[in-house]
């Protein structure tokens, strides 16, 4: 049965069940129902909630949980990931599961509280110090988002890794019908690694430090060995009528959306554009966009940044075909008709 | 070899490891580590304690307890701890930071810790330094204190004053034991010792925040003998950083001795 969600709260949902056990978070604009939606639930079915004094405070608690072997999460929204960053780091070099929600906004510095995804380069190119990138999971929808953040927590535990889902402020506060999933039963289980007390057991130590080089170095090529599984194995998208494409627009999460309609406009034109639609940011449809930029002549990118994820797109394009960018700074969704102009100049650009 | 007429009077805690400590001669940070262990032992909680580690001198303290430990972010130690407790609220969770990384980079984790009345044990080691890094000033380096980093002596007009932990601490509500301590000489290190199991027992019970500080030297960074050192902390630290209990709440009272 569908249901009308907002989209915090739908996401809080999921995680509960997913089987969230632990939950850390701090008020920040556009994703506090998510935290305020929580603050009910997690104490009536006795699981951790803790309001911290920072998302620095927040994320070393998800740190600890999760070293305690939980499934922990946080969520904020831009700033307060910039400041998760440290954590974050350490998160991945100790190699602990944990799952962060950024319902991205205007910026940058206090920028403002409006829809935006100018954390493209701080999510998915590492953010903090050292050589990592966390899996980062872009929804469309409300109903992506929460399926989404169920099979975040998957993904995290599997690959001992942080999972970011990015979505924006549109997506964490409209409402869309959503189809639920069932709850999960919290397993309790001892994986080898967890801190749980070491009882009848040798003690065990969640750390990031290495201090000899070469055992740094050693540990290191495991991140990356796991971040090279993660490129075979995590890639995600989705495409709408790029069967029969002569021009692809690209874009991920509210701007997919947008260019979506936009497309539908044009193909009523007689454009014969597609969408492209990356779902993990991180990793990367890169051989995905090789391949189309084999097959059409153009290709647009739309974001609302100022050209962030059109990077990525211009290292899979190799330069095979021109690639064009719209992009809106300003914490704001575009508007569908403002695309297909740019849909239409990409078209004369070629011909 | 033990034989009939001798006794064991001295042996290494199982809660620590056989493993030689990477400390300066001097130092007191083994003599602490002692001191928890040994409690540790006589409680008989080693196998449910989790420590959490900081970054500092103390950083590798994980390899001298044979107990499960995690390695927090520099200041991090009471938000990891917060997160390991929550998860497991029937086990021991403690960490041990020194003053650098408390007082100055985890000033908002201690004091909001201590505000939750989070069911911790904090081990807070004063030592007026920056350890690691080669004795720069502190958050607690005294007033007129030559470091690397206050050549000619802390300048007040210019660094300011140094922090006062336990008496910040013994103002939140949440806090159910906040004591000061010194190691400089054996009745001291008696009573700290007292001080760390009070802490414990306190968190045993259910009782709320506990912190001790522990005055401790550092002979290398301040350029003394090992003897000099703890003079300094008897002469120049006690005077400033008066020992004392400074919050033992009711909810405490009941499970701490002397």
């Amino acid at each position: 049965m569908k249901e009308l969600w907002e989209g915090n709260q739908a996401i809080a949902e999921a995680a509960l069940r997913a089987g969230l056990e632990a939950y850390f978070g701090y008020p920040i604009t556009p994703q506090t129902e998510l935290l305020e939606y929580l603050s009910r639930k997690m104490p009536e079915l006795g699981r951790a909630f803790v309001q911290a004094e920072s998302e620095i405070g927040t994320i070393n608690m998800v740190y600890g949980a999760a070293s305690g072997g939980a499934r922990a999460m946080t969520s904020s929204s831009s700033p307060g990931i910039s400041l998760m960053q440290e954590g974050i780091s350490y998160i991945v070099g100790s190699e602990v599961p944990a799952v962060i929600v950024d319902m991205m906004r205007g910026g940058p510095g206090l920028g403002n509280i409006a829809p935006g995804q100018a954390d493209y380069f701080q999510l998915t190119k590492g953010g903090g110090h050292g050589d990592y990138h966390p899996i980062v999971l872009a929804p469309w929808s409300v109903q992506e988002a929460v399926d989404l953040t169920i099979g975040a927590f998957d993904l995290a535990e599997k690959y001992r890794h942080v999972v970011i889902l990015a979505a924006d402020g549109n997506i964490g506060q409209m409402m869309e019908p959503v189809e639920m999933p069932a709850p999960r039963k919290i397993e309790k289980r001892d994986r080898g690694w967890e801190l749980t007390g070491a009882i009848n057991r040798e003690h065990r130590l969640i750390s990031s430090i290495y201090l000899q080089p070469e055992v740094l170095h050693k540990h290191n090529e495991k991140i990356q060995a796991k971040q090279r599984a993660i490129e075979q194995n995590q890639v995600r998208y989705h495409e709408f009528l790029m069967d029969d494409a002569e021009y692809a627009v690209i874009a991920f999460g509210t701007s997919a959306r947008v260019a979506h309609t936009a497309i539908t406009w044009a193909r009523a034109k007689g454009i014969r554009v597609g969408l492209h639609r990356p779902i993990s940011l991180y990793p990367f449809p890169y051989a995905r966009v090789a391949e189309i930029s084999k097959r059409v002549r153009a290709i647009l990118v739309v974001e609302m940044n100022a050209g962030q994820m059109l990077e990525d797109v211009r290292l899979g394009v190799a330069e095979r075909v021109p690639v064009s960018f719209y992009g809106v700074m300003g914490g704001r969704v575009p508007f569908p008709d403002e695309v297909l102009p740019e849909i239409e100049k990409l078209v004369n650009s070629v011909h | 070899m033990l034989t009939d007429d001798m006794q064991v009077v001295y042996e290494c805690p199982d809660a620590l490891t056989d493993v030689i400590t990477h400390y300066c001669p001097g130092c007191t940070h083994g003599v602490i580590h002692r001191l928890i262990a040994e409690v540790l032992d006589e409680m008989g909680i080693r196998e449910k304690t989790i420590g959490v580690a900081p970054v500092g001198c103390s950083v590798f303290i994980y390899n001298y307890f044979d107990c499960d430990f995690a390695q927090a972010a520099h200041g991090r130690a009471p938000a990891m701890a917060t997160g390991l407790k929550r998860v497991h609220p029937d086990r021991v969770v403690f960490t041990y930071q020194g003053d650098g990384d408390l007082a100055a980079i985890g000033t908002a984790e201690i004091i909001h810790a201590a505000a939750r009345g989070e069911n911790i044990s904090v081990f807070f080691v004063n030592n007026a330094v920056y350890g690691m890094t080669g004795g720069q000033m502190a958050p607690t380096t005294l007033p007129g204190m030559k470091t690397t980093s206050s050549p000619t002596g802390r300048d007040v007009e210019l660094a300011g004053f140094p922090l006062r932990v336990s008496e910040l601490l013994a103002q939140m509500t949440g806090a159910a034991y906040v004591v000061r301590r010194s190691v400089h000489d054996p009745g001291n290190i008696n009573k700290t010792k007292k001080a760390i199991r009070n802490a414990l027992n306190v968190q045993l019970n259910q009782a709320g925040f506990s912190l001790v500080e522990i005055l401790s030297s550092c002979p290398t960074n301040w350029g003394t003998s090992a003897l000099d050192a703890l003079k300094f902390v008897k002469e120049q630290m006690l005077p400033f950083y008066p020992l004392g209990d400074y919050k033992v709440a009711d909810s405490a009272k009941s499970f701490i001795v002397g």
